[in-house]
Protein backbone atom coordinates (compact mmCIF):
# COMPACT_ATOMS: atom_id res chain seq x y z
CA UNK A 1 0.00 0.00 0.00
CA UNK A 2 2.90 1.93 1.02
CA UNK A 3 4.81 1.19 -2.12
CA UNK A 4 2.15 2.04 -4.19
CA UNK A 5 1.74 5.35 -3.39
CA UNK A 6 5.40 6.37 -3.27
CA UNK A 7 5.37 4.93 -6.70
CA UNK A 8 2.34 7.15 -7.41
CA UNK A 9 4.21 10.19 -6.23
CA UNK A 10 7.25 9.43 -7.80
CA UNK A 11 5.16 9.01 -11.03
CA UNK A 12 3.56 12.16 -10.92
CA UNK A 13 6.65 14.47 -9.83
CA UNK A 14 8.10 12.55 -12.64
CA UNK A 15 5.06 14.46 -14.83
CA UNK A 16 5.48 17.41 -12.68
CA UNK A 17 9.03 17.57 -14.09
CA UNK A 18 8.66 16.85 -17.79
CA UNK A 19 5.65 19.68 -17.56
CA UNK A 20 8.05 21.90 -15.96
CA UNK A 21 10.57 21.23 -18.10
CA UNK A 22 8.03 21.98 -21.62
CA UNK A 23 6.87 24.88 -18.97
CA UNK A 24 10.48 26.48 -18.91
CA UNK A 25 12.03 25.49 -21.80
CA UNK A 26 10.66 27.26 -25.34
CA UNK A 27 12.85 24.67 -27.05
CA UNK A 28 10.58 21.68 -25.55
CA UNK A 29 7.69 23.48 -26.07
CA UNK A 30 8.39 24.50 -29.48
CA UNK A 31 9.03 20.59 -30.65
CA UNK A 32 5.89 20.18 -29.08
CA UNK A 33 4.04 22.45 -30.87
CA UNK A 34 5.18 21.54 -34.43
CA UNK A 35 4.64 17.75 -33.58
CA UNK A 36 1.60 17.73 -34.88
CA UNK A 37 2.34 19.21 -38.41
CA UNK A 38 5.16 16.51 -38.87
CA UNK A 39 3.22 14.04 -37.43
CA UNK A 40 0.66 14.49 -40.68
CA UNK A 41 3.52 14.87 -42.79
CA UNK A 42 5.36 12.11 -41.78
CA UNK A 43 1.78 10.22 -42.47
CA UNK A 44 1.09 11.90 -45.48
CA UNK A 45 4.10 12.52 -47.41
CA UNK A 46 7.24 10.54 -46.00
CA UNK A 47 5.12 7.07 -45.58
CA UNK A 48 3.72 7.27 -48.98
CA UNK A 49 7.25 7.99 -51.03
CA UNK A 50 8.76 5.24 -48.85
CA UNK A 51 6.15 3.48 -49.81
CA UNK A 52 6.45 4.43 -53.24
CA UNK A 53 10.39 3.45 -53.49
CA UNK A 54 9.71 -0.12 -51.78
CA UNK A 55 6.91 -0.62 -54.50
CA UNK A 56 9.35 -0.17 -57.53
CA UNK A 57 11.64 -2.73 -55.81
CA UNK A 58 8.73 -5.25 -55.98
CA UNK A 59 6.69 -6.94 -59.34
CA UNK A 60 3.34 -7.98 -60.52
CA UNK A 61 3.20 -11.54 -60.97
CA UNK A 62 -0.47 -11.40 -62.76
CA UNK A 63 -2.68 -10.32 -60.11
CA UNK A 64 -0.44 -11.06 -57.26
CA UNK A 65 2.17 -8.80 -55.70
CA UNK A 66 5.22 -10.40 -55.43
CA UNK A 67 7.70 -8.91 -52.60
CA UNK A 68 10.72 -10.17 -53.51
CA UNK A 69 13.58 -7.07 -54.27
CA UNK A 70 14.30 -6.64 -57.61
CA UNK A 71 15.46 -4.54 -59.66
CA UNK A 72 13.37 -5.83 -62.61
CA UNK A 73 11.49 -2.95 -63.26
CA UNK A 74 14.21 -0.45 -63.24
CA UNK A 75 16.15 -2.86 -65.84
CA UNK A 76 13.29 -2.71 -67.94
CA UNK A 77 12.82 1.11 -68.21
CA UNK A 78 16.28 1.06 -69.37
CA UNK A 79 15.92 -1.53 -71.66
CA UNK A 80 12.95 0.06 -73.25
CA UNK A 81 13.96 2.69 -76.13
CA UNK A 82 10.38 4.04 -75.82
CA UNK A 83 10.66 4.90 -71.88
CA UNK A 84 13.80 6.94 -72.78
CA UNK A 85 12.62 8.94 -75.75
CA UNK A 86 9.40 9.66 -73.40
CA UNK A 87 11.43 11.28 -70.64
CA UNK A 88 13.74 13.12 -72.89
CA UNK A 89 10.42 14.36 -74.28
CA UNK A 90 9.49 15.07 -71.15
CA UNK A 91 12.59 17.13 -70.26
CA UNK A 92 12.94 18.93 -73.94
CA UNK A 93 8.80 19.86 -73.08
CA UNK A 94 9.51 21.26 -69.64
CA UNK A 95 12.81 22.93 -70.72
CA UNK A 96 11.31 24.88 -73.51
CA UNK A 97 8.49 25.77 -70.71
CA UNK A 98 10.68 27.07 -68.41
CA UNK A 99 12.64 29.40 -71.16
CA UNK A 100 9.59 30.52 -72.72
CA UNK A 101 7.84 31.38 -68.91
CA UNK A 102 10.67 33.23 -67.64
CA UNK A 103 11.54 34.99 -70.56
CA UNK A 104 7.97 36.32 -70.82
CA UNK A 105 7.92 36.62 -67.26
CA UNK A 106 10.86 38.68 -66.66
CA UNK A 107 9.81 42.09 -68.56
CA UNK A 108 6.46 42.24 -66.44
CA UNK A 109 8.14 41.37 -63.02
CA UNK A 110 10.71 43.80 -64.32
CA UNK A 111 7.70 46.51 -64.58
CA UNK A 112 5.99 45.79 -61.25
CA UNK A 113 9.25 46.09 -59.48
CA UNK A 114 10.09 49.18 -61.20
CA UNK A 115 7.15 50.90 -63.05
CA UNK A 116 4.11 50.08 -61.16
CA UNK A 117 4.86 52.39 -58.04
CA UNK A 118 1.55 52.44 -56.09
CA UNK A 119 -0.12 50.35 -58.25
CA UNK A 120 2.52 47.58 -57.21
CA UNK A 121 -0.43 45.61 -55.19
CA UNK A 122 -3.13 45.72 -57.62
CA UNK A 123 -0.62 44.49 -60.53
CA UNK A 124 0.76 41.49 -58.32
CA UNK A 125 -2.75 40.68 -57.64
CA UNK A 126 -4.07 40.64 -60.99
CA UNK A 127 -1.07 38.65 -62.09
CA UNK A 128 -1.58 35.71 -59.22
CA UNK A 129 -5.51 35.44 -59.34
CA UNK A 130 -5.05 33.37 -62.77
CA UNK A 131 -2.64 30.92 -60.46
CA UNK A 132 -5.10 30.36 -57.67
CA UNK A 133 -7.99 29.54 -60.37
CA UNK A 134 -8.88 25.96 -61.26
CA UNK A 135 -6.06 24.70 -63.22
CA UNK A 136 -7.66 22.28 -64.91
CA UNK A 137 -10.22 24.86 -66.23
CA UNK A 138 -7.43 26.65 -67.92
CA UNK A 139 -6.22 23.81 -69.95
CA UNK A 140 -9.38 23.04 -71.09
CA UNK A 141 -9.76 26.79 -71.88
CA UNK A 142 -7.04 26.29 -74.29
CA UNK A 143 -8.51 22.99 -75.52
CA UNK A 144 -11.35 25.01 -76.68
CA UNK A 145 -8.65 27.94 -78.28
CA UNK A 146 -6.49 25.87 -80.06
CA UNK A 147 -9.36 23.10 -81.10
CA UNK A 148 -10.70 22.00 -84.96
CA UNK A 149 -13.59 23.72 -84.14
CA UNK A 150 -11.88 26.30 -81.66
CA UNK A 151 -11.99 29.65 -81.15
CA UNK A 152 -8.88 30.41 -83.20
CA UNK A 153 -9.77 28.71 -85.66
CA UNK A 154 -13.79 29.70 -85.97
CA UNK A 155 -12.43 33.39 -85.62
CA UNK A 156 -10.23 33.25 -88.86
CA UNK A 157 -12.64 31.50 -90.86
CA UNK A 158 -15.21 34.58 -89.55
CA UNK A 159 -13.06 36.96 -91.13
CA UNK A 160 -12.52 35.18 -94.01
CA UNK A 161 -8.40 35.32 -93.54
CA UNK A 162 -8.37 31.40 -93.66
CA UNK A 163 -11.01 29.24 -95.68
CA UNK A 164 -10.12 25.68 -93.51
CA UNK A 165 -9.16 25.14 -89.92
CA UNK A 166 -5.61 24.93 -88.87
CA UNK A 167 -4.69 21.48 -87.76
CA UNK A 168 -1.94 22.12 -86.18
CA UNK A 169 -2.92 24.36 -83.42
CA UNK A 170 -3.77 21.57 -80.99
CA UNK A 171 -2.92 18.12 -80.16
CA UNK A 172 1.01 18.69 -80.37
CA UNK A 173 4.36 19.68 -78.20
CA UNK A 174 3.97 23.02 -78.87
CA UNK A 175 -0.06 22.94 -77.78
CA UNK A 176 1.84 21.99 -74.51
CA UNK A 177 4.16 24.22 -74.39
CA UNK A 178 1.78 27.06 -74.76
CA UNK A 179 -0.85 25.99 -71.94
CA UNK A 180 1.90 25.03 -69.80
CA UNK A 181 3.94 28.67 -69.83
CA UNK A 182 -0.01 29.94 -69.38
CA UNK A 183 -0.40 27.79 -66.94
CA UNK A 184 2.91 28.58 -64.62
CA UNK A 185 3.17 32.52 -65.29
CA UNK A 186 2.95 33.10 -61.69
CA UNK A 187 5.74 30.39 -60.78
CA UNK A 188 8.07 32.80 -63.18
CA UNK A 189 6.58 36.32 -61.94
CA UNK A 190 6.96 36.29 -58.08
CA UNK A 191 10.55 34.97 -57.17
CA UNK A 192 11.74 36.61 -60.02
CA UNK A 193 9.62 40.26 -59.10
CA UNK A 194 10.80 39.54 -55.29
CA UNK A 195 14.64 39.21 -56.55
CA UNK A 196 14.33 42.78 -58.40
CA UNK A 197 12.67 43.77 -55.48
CA UNK A 198 15.69 43.13 -53.29
CA UNK A 199 17.83 45.44 -55.55
CA UNK A 200 19.54 48.39 -53.75
CA UNK A 201 18.37 51.30 -55.78
CA UNK A 202 21.38 53.01 -54.97
CA UNK A 203 23.34 50.54 -56.80
CA UNK A 204 21.51 51.48 -59.90
CA UNK A 205 22.10 55.16 -59.20
CA UNK A 206 25.96 54.78 -58.92
CA UNK A 207 25.90 52.82 -62.30
CA UNK A 208 23.85 55.49 -63.94
CA UNK A 209 26.28 57.82 -62.56
CA UNK A 210 29.51 56.35 -63.14
CA UNK A 211 28.17 56.39 -67.29
CA UNK A 212 26.67 53.09 -67.50
CA UNK A 213 23.66 53.42 -70.10
CA UNK A 214 20.32 52.26 -69.56
CA UNK A 215 21.27 48.33 -71.53
CA UNK A 216 24.61 48.46 -69.78
CA UNK A 217 23.23 49.16 -66.35
CA UNK A 218 20.91 46.20 -66.69
CA UNK A 219 23.11 43.50 -67.72
CA UNK A 220 26.20 44.78 -65.36
CA UNK A 221 23.69 45.33 -62.49
CA UNK A 222 20.01 44.28 -62.80
CA UNK A 223 20.21 41.06 -64.45
CA UNK A 224 23.18 39.66 -62.34
CA UNK A 225 21.68 40.92 -58.96
CA UNK A 226 18.00 39.35 -60.14
CA UNK A 227 19.46 35.98 -61.34
CA UNK A 228 18.41 33.82 -58.03
CA UNK A 229 14.76 34.68 -58.61
CA UNK A 230 15.55 33.73 -62.46
CA UNK A 231 17.08 30.17 -61.23
CA UNK A 232 14.10 29.77 -58.56
CA UNK A 233 11.72 30.66 -61.20
CA UNK A 234 13.54 28.22 -63.28
CA UNK A 235 13.35 25.43 -60.86
CA UNK A 236 9.89 25.76 -59.66
CA UNK A 237 8.34 25.76 -63.47
CA UNK A 238 10.71 22.78 -64.61
CA UNK A 239 10.36 20.40 -61.65
CA UNK A 240 6.24 20.19 -61.47
CA UNK A 241 5.82 20.61 -65.44
CA UNK A 242 7.97 17.39 -66.26
CA UNK A 243 5.28 15.53 -64.23
CA UNK A 244 2.32 17.42 -65.71
CA UNK A 245 -0.15 15.28 -66.28
CA UNK A 246 -3.66 17.35 -67.53
CA UNK A 247 -2.19 19.15 -69.73
CA UNK A 248 -0.12 16.40 -71.89
CA UNK A 249 -3.47 14.52 -71.97
CA UNK A 250 -5.47 17.40 -72.81
CA UNK A 251 -3.71 19.03 -75.64
CA UNK A 252 -0.78 17.15 -76.50
CA UNK A 253 -1.97 14.46 -78.74
CA UNK A 254 -0.10 11.52 -79.33
CA UNK A 255 3.04 13.09 -79.84
CA UNK A 256 3.13 15.49 -76.71
CA UNK A 257 2.54 12.44 -74.52
CA UNK A 258 4.78 12.88 -71.09
CA UNK A 259 5.81 10.85 -68.88
CA UNK A 260 3.02 11.52 -66.23
CA UNK A 261 0.43 9.81 -68.81
CA UNK A 262 2.81 6.48 -68.83
CA UNK A 263 2.70 6.60 -64.98
CA UNK A 264 -1.16 7.05 -64.56
CA UNK A 265 -1.62 4.18 -67.35
CA UNK A 266 0.21 1.81 -64.84
CA UNK A 267 -2.49 2.44 -62.41
CA UNK A 268 -5.33 1.97 -64.41
CA UNK A 269 -5.26 0.30 -68.03
CA UNK A 270 -2.25 -1.46 -67.29
CA UNK A 271 -2.48 -1.81 -63.85
CA UNK A 272 1.23 -3.06 -63.00
CA UNK A 273 1.99 -0.89 -60.19
CA UNK A 274 5.47 -1.79 -59.28
CA UNK A 275 6.29 -0.63 -62.61
CA UNK A 276 4.55 2.96 -62.32
CA UNK A 277 6.52 3.75 -58.92
CA UNK A 278 10.18 2.86 -60.70
CA UNK A 279 8.96 5.18 -63.69
CA UNK A 280 8.27 7.70 -60.51
CA UNK A 281 11.34 7.58 -58.53
CA UNK A 282 13.20 7.32 -61.92
CA UNK A 283 11.98 10.00 -63.92
CA UNK A 284 11.71 11.94 -60.12
CA UNK A 285 15.32 11.20 -59.88
CA UNK A 286 16.75 12.08 -63.08
CA UNK A 287 14.57 16.00 -63.04
CA UNK A 288 16.39 16.84 -59.40
CA UNK A 289 19.78 15.30 -61.05
CA UNK A 290 19.42 18.35 -63.96
CA UNK A 291 17.55 20.94 -61.45
CA UNK A 292 21.17 20.64 -58.95
CA UNK A 293 23.28 20.58 -62.09
CA UNK A 294 21.51 23.00 -63.54
CA UNK A 295 21.79 25.40 -60.78
CA UNK A 296 25.63 24.59 -59.84
CA UNK A 297 25.91 25.31 -63.46
CA UNK A 298 24.82 28.93 -63.37
CA UNK A 299 26.00 29.42 -60.10
CA UNK A 300 29.74 29.17 -61.75
CA UNK A 301 28.94 31.06 -64.50
CA UNK A 302 27.49 33.94 -62.60
CA UNK A 303 30.68 33.32 -60.41
CA UNK A 304 32.68 33.90 -63.39
CA UNK A 305 30.76 37.24 -64.41
CA UNK A 306 31.90 38.98 -61.41
CA UNK B 1 10.00 46.24 -78.60
CA UNK B 2 10.29 46.98 -75.17
CA UNK B 3 12.03 50.05 -75.80
CA UNK B 4 10.06 52.63 -76.72
CA UNK B 5 11.42 56.08 -77.78
CA UNK B 6 8.03 57.64 -76.01
CA UNK B 7 8.95 59.88 -73.41
CA UNK B 8 5.58 61.92 -72.53
CA UNK B 9 3.49 58.84 -71.79
CA UNK B 10 5.97 56.80 -69.57
CA UNK B 11 5.97 59.80 -67.25
CA UNK B 12 2.95 58.34 -65.94
CA UNK B 13 4.36 55.05 -64.81
CA UNK B 14 7.36 56.05 -63.28
CA UNK B 15 7.36 56.06 -59.45
CA UNK B 16 7.52 59.39 -58.00
CA UNK B 17 8.83 57.84 -54.97
CA UNK B 18 12.06 56.33 -55.46
CA UNK B 19 14.56 58.99 -55.14
CA UNK B 20 14.15 60.74 -58.48
CA UNK B 21 15.91 58.07 -59.93
CA UNK B 22 13.24 56.40 -61.92
CA UNK B 23 11.63 59.51 -62.75
CA UNK B 24 15.26 60.72 -64.38
CA UNK B 25 15.93 57.73 -65.74
CA UNK B 26 12.44 56.22 -67.45
CA UNK B 27 13.44 58.29 -70.71
CA UNK B 28 16.21 56.17 -71.57
CA UNK B 29 14.66 52.93 -70.06
CA UNK B 30 11.27 53.05 -72.59
CA UNK B 31 8.87 52.88 -69.76
CA UNK B 32 6.18 53.18 -72.26
CA UNK B 33 7.20 49.98 -74.08
CA UNK B 34 7.21 48.73 -70.55
CA UNK B 35 3.47 49.56 -69.44
CA UNK B 36 2.20 48.15 -73.10
CA UNK B 37 4.12 44.85 -72.51
CA UNK B 38 2.40 44.68 -69.36
CA UNK B 39 -1.19 45.06 -70.13
CA UNK B 40 -0.65 42.65 -72.74
CA UNK B 41 0.87 40.05 -70.78
CA UNK B 42 -2.37 40.23 -68.98
CA UNK B 43 -4.29 39.92 -71.76
CA UNK B 44 -2.36 36.72 -72.61
CA UNK B 45 -3.35 35.88 -68.81
CA UNK B 46 -6.65 36.90 -68.77
CA UNK B 47 -8.51 36.21 -71.96
CA UNK B 48 -7.93 32.66 -72.62
CA UNK B 49 -9.57 32.39 -69.15
CA UNK B 50 -12.44 34.69 -69.90
CA UNK B 51 -13.56 33.11 -72.94
CA UNK B 52 -15.36 30.33 -70.63
CA UNK B 53 -17.72 32.91 -69.35
CA UNK B 54 -18.29 34.11 -72.29
CA UNK B 55 -19.08 30.92 -74.27
CA UNK B 56 -21.65 29.88 -71.55
CA UNK B 57 -23.81 32.58 -72.59
CA UNK B 58 -23.65 31.10 -76.01
CA UNK B 59 -26.98 30.13 -77.52
CA UNK B 60 -24.85 27.05 -79.17
CA UNK B 61 -23.28 23.74 -78.12
CA UNK B 62 -20.35 24.23 -80.12
CA UNK B 63 -17.68 27.12 -78.59
CA UNK B 64 -16.96 28.54 -82.15
CA UNK B 65 -17.21 32.29 -83.62
CA UNK B 66 -19.16 33.95 -84.25
CA UNK B 67 -21.37 34.19 -81.08
CA UNK B 68 -25.15 32.70 -82.05
CA UNK B 69 -27.34 34.15 -79.08
CA UNK B 70 -27.39 34.87 -75.86
CA UNK B 71 -28.96 32.54 -73.13
CA UNK B 72 -28.47 31.31 -69.65
CA UNK B 73 -29.96 27.62 -70.24
CA UNK B 74 -26.57 26.32 -70.16
CA UNK B 75 -26.82 27.38 -66.28
CA UNK B 76 -29.85 25.73 -65.98
CA UNK B 77 -29.26 23.04 -66.71
CA UNK B 78 -26.06 23.00 -64.21
CA UNK B 79 -28.45 24.05 -61.53
CA UNK B 80 -30.42 21.21 -62.60
CA UNK B 81 -27.57 17.97 -62.94
CA UNK B 82 -27.67 16.11 -59.97
CA UNK B 83 -24.23 14.39 -59.97
CA UNK B 84 -22.85 17.86 -60.00
CA UNK B 85 -24.70 18.91 -56.85
CA UNK B 86 -23.36 15.83 -55.11
CA UNK B 87 -19.89 16.49 -56.75
CA UNK B 88 -19.84 19.91 -55.17
CA UNK B 89 -21.13 19.07 -52.13
CA UNK B 90 -18.39 16.63 -51.38
CA UNK B 91 -15.63 19.00 -52.80
CA UNK B 92 -16.94 21.64 -50.23
CA UNK B 93 -16.72 19.40 -47.25
CA UNK B 94 -13.25 17.72 -48.35
CA UNK B 95 -12.02 21.90 -48.89
CA UNK B 96 -13.54 22.67 -45.56
CA UNK B 97 -11.93 19.82 -43.51
CA UNK B 98 -8.58 20.27 -45.31
CA UNK B 99 -7.99 23.93 -44.89
CA UNK B 100 -9.70 23.94 -41.02
CA UNK B 101 -6.87 21.13 -40.43
CA UNK B 102 -3.87 22.41 -43.06
CA UNK B 103 -4.81 25.82 -41.29
CA UNK B 104 -4.24 24.67 -37.40
CA UNK B 105 -1.43 22.54 -38.31
CA UNK B 106 0.00 25.98 -40.04
CA UNK B 107 -0.53 28.11 -37.19
CA UNK B 108 1.34 25.76 -34.82
CA UNK B 109 3.90 25.84 -37.18
CA UNK B 110 4.31 29.04 -38.09
CA UNK B 111 4.57 30.26 -34.67
CA UNK B 112 7.03 28.11 -33.75
CA UNK B 113 9.17 28.50 -37.03
CA UNK B 114 8.62 32.61 -36.84
CA UNK B 115 10.45 32.66 -33.18
CA UNK B 116 13.47 30.85 -34.82
CA UNK B 117 14.61 26.86 -33.27
CA UNK B 118 16.96 24.07 -33.88
CA UNK B 119 16.33 22.70 -37.01
CA UNK B 120 13.83 24.92 -38.01
CA UNK B 121 15.11 25.13 -41.59
CA UNK B 122 15.02 21.17 -41.73
CA UNK B 123 11.14 21.25 -40.69
CA UNK B 124 10.40 24.43 -42.85
CA UNK B 125 11.99 22.56 -45.90
CA UNK B 126 10.35 19.13 -45.27
CA UNK B 127 6.74 20.96 -44.91
CA UNK B 128 7.39 22.47 -48.33
CA UNK B 129 8.27 19.79 -50.18
CA UNK B 130 4.86 18.57 -51.46
CA UNK B 131 5.58 21.89 -53.46
CA UNK B 132 8.71 20.09 -55.59
CA UNK B 133 6.50 16.58 -55.77
CA UNK B 134 4.30 16.82 -58.61
CA UNK B 135 0.63 15.97 -58.11
CA UNK B 136 0.79 12.58 -59.99
CA UNK B 137 3.70 11.04 -57.90
CA UNK B 138 1.98 11.83 -54.55
CA UNK B 139 -1.64 10.97 -55.78
CA UNK B 140 0.23 7.60 -56.79
CA UNK B 141 2.05 7.42 -53.34
CA UNK B 142 -0.98 7.98 -51.32
CA UNK B 143 -3.11 5.48 -53.09
CA UNK B 144 -0.15 2.83 -52.25
CA UNK B 145 -0.76 3.56 -48.83
CA UNK B 146 -4.07 3.63 -48.84
CA UNK B 147 -4.04 0.32 -50.21
CA UNK B 148 -2.03 -1.22 -48.09
CA UNK B 149 -3.37 -0.38 -45.06
CA UNK B 150 -6.83 -1.34 -46.48
CA UNK B 151 -8.58 1.73 -45.91
CA UNK B 152 -11.21 2.19 -48.32
CA UNK B 153 -10.80 5.08 -51.40
CA UNK B 154 -13.14 7.75 -49.64
CA UNK B 155 -12.80 11.88 -49.32
CA UNK B 156 -11.57 11.12 -45.92
CA UNK B 157 -8.38 9.49 -47.77
CA UNK B 158 -8.46 13.12 -50.67
CA UNK B 159 -8.46 14.67 -47.11
CA UNK B 160 -5.72 13.55 -45.87
CA UNK B 161 -3.72 14.22 -49.44
CA UNK B 162 -5.09 17.35 -49.24
CA UNK B 163 -4.06 18.43 -46.45
CA UNK B 164 -0.26 17.06 -47.26
CA UNK B 165 -0.69 19.84 -50.43
CA UNK B 166 -2.39 22.78 -48.38
CA UNK B 167 0.27 22.56 -45.60
CA UNK B 168 3.29 24.90 -47.73
CA UNK B 169 0.48 27.21 -48.46
CA UNK B 170 -0.76 27.63 -44.92
CA UNK B 171 2.75 27.78 -43.30
CA UNK B 172 4.17 30.33 -45.75
CA UNK B 173 0.74 32.67 -45.29
CA UNK B 174 0.80 32.35 -41.37
CA UNK B 175 4.53 32.84 -41.31
CA UNK B 176 4.24 35.91 -43.06
CA UNK B 177 2.46 36.97 -40.70
CA UNK B 178 3.84 36.00 -37.37
CA UNK B 179 7.29 37.72 -39.13
CA UNK B 180 5.72 41.16 -38.73
CA UNK B 181 4.57 40.10 -34.98
CA UNK B 182 6.21 42.35 -32.34
CA UNK B 183 6.71 39.27 -29.33
CA UNK B 184 7.20 42.13 -26.92
CA UNK B 185 3.24 42.20 -26.86
CA UNK B 186 3.20 38.54 -26.16
CA UNK B 187 6.15 39.39 -23.09
CA UNK B 188 3.72 41.96 -22.35
CA UNK B 189 1.19 39.92 -21.18
CA UNK B 190 2.65 37.32 -19.43
CA UNK B 191 4.09 39.81 -17.58
CA UNK B 192 1.02 40.81 -16.84
CA UNK B 193 0.01 37.87 -15.44
CA UNK B 194 -1.70 35.67 -18.16
CA UNK B 195 -0.79 32.84 -18.72
CA UNK B 196 0.07 30.76 -22.00
CA UNK B 197 -3.16 30.12 -23.33
CA UNK B 198 -5.16 33.33 -22.11
CA UNK B 199 -1.74 35.34 -23.74
CA UNK B 200 -2.87 33.12 -26.95
CA UNK B 201 -6.05 33.65 -27.02
CA UNK B 202 -6.37 37.91 -26.00
CA UNK B 203 -3.53 38.93 -27.55
CA UNK B 204 -1.61 36.30 -30.09
CA UNK B 205 -4.52 35.27 -31.82
CA UNK B 206 -6.44 38.63 -32.73
CA UNK B 207 -3.13 40.12 -34.18
CA UNK B 208 -2.60 37.07 -36.99
CA UNK B 209 -6.31 36.51 -37.01
CA UNK B 210 -6.36 37.87 -40.77
CA UNK B 211 -3.31 35.49 -41.79
CA UNK B 212 -5.51 33.18 -39.85
CA UNK B 213 -8.46 33.63 -42.48
CA UNK B 214 -6.33 34.06 -45.22
CA UNK B 215 -5.37 30.92 -44.67
CA UNK B 216 -8.37 29.17 -44.42
CA UNK B 217 -9.28 30.95 -47.84
CA UNK B 218 -6.10 30.04 -49.82
CA UNK B 219 -5.86 26.40 -49.09
CA UNK B 220 -9.65 26.07 -49.42
CA UNK B 221 -9.26 27.05 -53.01
CA UNK B 222 -5.76 24.60 -53.28
CA UNK B 223 -7.92 22.14 -51.88
CA UNK B 224 -11.10 22.93 -54.16
CA UNK B 225 -8.74 23.07 -57.10
CA UNK B 226 -6.93 19.58 -56.94
CA UNK B 227 -7.78 17.41 -59.32
CA UNK B 228 -4.97 14.57 -59.93
CA UNK B 229 -4.68 13.72 -56.05
CA UNK B 230 -8.48 13.36 -55.54
CA UNK B 231 -8.46 11.51 -59.40
CA UNK B 232 -6.55 8.61 -57.31
CA UNK B 233 -8.08 8.46 -54.16
CA UNK B 234 -11.74 9.24 -54.24
CA UNK B 235 -12.89 6.41 -54.90
CA UNK B 236 -16.40 6.50 -56.14
CA UNK B 237 -16.88 10.03 -54.67
CA UNK B 238 -16.32 12.02 -56.83
CA UNK B 239 -14.87 15.84 -56.30
CA UNK B 240 -15.80 18.43 -58.91
CA UNK B 241 -12.63 18.87 -60.80
CA UNK B 242 -12.58 14.73 -61.04
CA UNK B 243 -16.33 14.96 -62.32
CA UNK B 244 -15.60 17.30 -64.73
CA UNK B 245 -12.36 15.38 -65.86
CA UNK B 246 -15.23 12.79 -66.43
CA UNK B 247 -17.28 15.65 -68.16
CA UNK B 248 -14.85 16.47 -71.14
CA UNK B 249 -15.10 13.29 -72.79
CA UNK B 250 -18.35 13.82 -73.93
CA UNK B 251 -18.27 16.57 -76.63
CA UNK B 252 -22.33 17.32 -75.77
CA UNK B 253 -21.70 18.23 -72.49
CA UNK B 254 -19.20 21.27 -72.96
CA UNK B 255 -21.95 24.00 -72.49
CA UNK B 256 -22.69 22.71 -69.34
CA UNK B 257 -19.04 22.40 -68.09
CA UNK B 258 -18.34 26.17 -69.69
CA UNK B 259 -21.07 27.39 -67.46
CA UNK B 260 -19.79 25.47 -63.82
CA UNK B 261 -16.37 26.22 -65.13
CA UNK B 262 -17.48 30.51 -65.38
CA UNK B 263 -19.05 29.76 -62.10
CA UNK B 264 -16.04 28.51 -60.42
CA UNK B 265 -13.38 30.86 -61.93
CA UNK B 266 -15.27 34.13 -60.32
CA UNK B 267 -16.59 32.12 -57.18
CA UNK B 268 -12.83 31.73 -56.76
CA UNK B 269 -11.12 34.92 -57.78
CA UNK B 270 -13.13 36.58 -55.49
CA UNK B 271 -12.41 34.54 -52.47
CA UNK B 272 -8.14 35.21 -53.66
CA UNK B 273 -9.13 38.99 -53.91
CA UNK B 274 -10.69 38.28 -50.43
CA UNK B 275 -8.14 36.58 -48.98
CA UNK B 276 -5.31 38.85 -50.24
CA UNK B 277 -7.34 42.13 -48.99
CA UNK B 278 -7.60 40.16 -45.53
CA UNK B 279 -4.12 39.06 -45.67
CA UNK B 280 -2.84 42.62 -45.93
CA UNK B 281 -4.91 44.25 -43.16
CA UNK B 282 -2.92 45.82 -40.37
CA UNK B 283 0.17 44.88 -41.91
CA UNK B 284 1.84 48.37 -41.94
CA UNK B 285 2.71 48.45 -46.04
CA UNK B 286 6.24 47.62 -45.63
CA UNK B 287 7.78 47.60 -49.14
CA UNK B 288 9.12 44.11 -48.41
CA UNK B 289 5.77 42.40 -48.04
CA UNK B 290 4.36 40.84 -51.14
CA UNK B 291 3.53 38.07 -52.80
CA UNK B 292 0.75 35.31 -52.31
CA UNK B 293 1.96 32.60 -50.65
CA UNK B 294 4.95 31.84 -52.77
Amino acid sequence: MAGAKSELRLKTSGLARIGRVFRHSDAARGYLLISPAMAVLLFALAAPLALLVLYSFWSENGLVLDTHPTLSQYAAIASREGYRSLFLRSVAISSLVTLVTVALAYPMAYFVAFRAGGAKFVWLLLLTIPFWTSYLLRVFAWKVILGYDGVINSALIGLGLISRPLEFLLYNPTAVVVTLAHAYAAFAILPIYVSLEKIDRSLLEAAADLGDGPLRRFFRVTLPLSLPGVLGAAVLIFVPTTGDYVTPTLVGGSDGVMIANIIQVQFGRVNNWPLGAALAIGSMAAVAVIAVSFIQAARLAVARIR
Amino acid sequence: MLRSPAASPSRRFAPQDQGGWASRNTRHDGGGGLAIYAILYLAFLYVPVLLLPLFSFNDSAFITFPLTGFTTKWYAAMAGDEEMRAALANTLKVGAAASLISTILGLLTAKVLARGIRGGAFFAGFASLPLFIPDIVLGIALLMLVTSLDIPLSLESVVVGHVAICLPFAIAVLLSRFEGFDLSLEEASRDLGENGWMTFWWVTFPLVLPGIVASLLLTFIVSFDDFLIAFFLCGTDTTLPVYIWGELRFPYKLPNVLALGATILIASSALIALAEWVRRQGVSGSPRDHGIGI
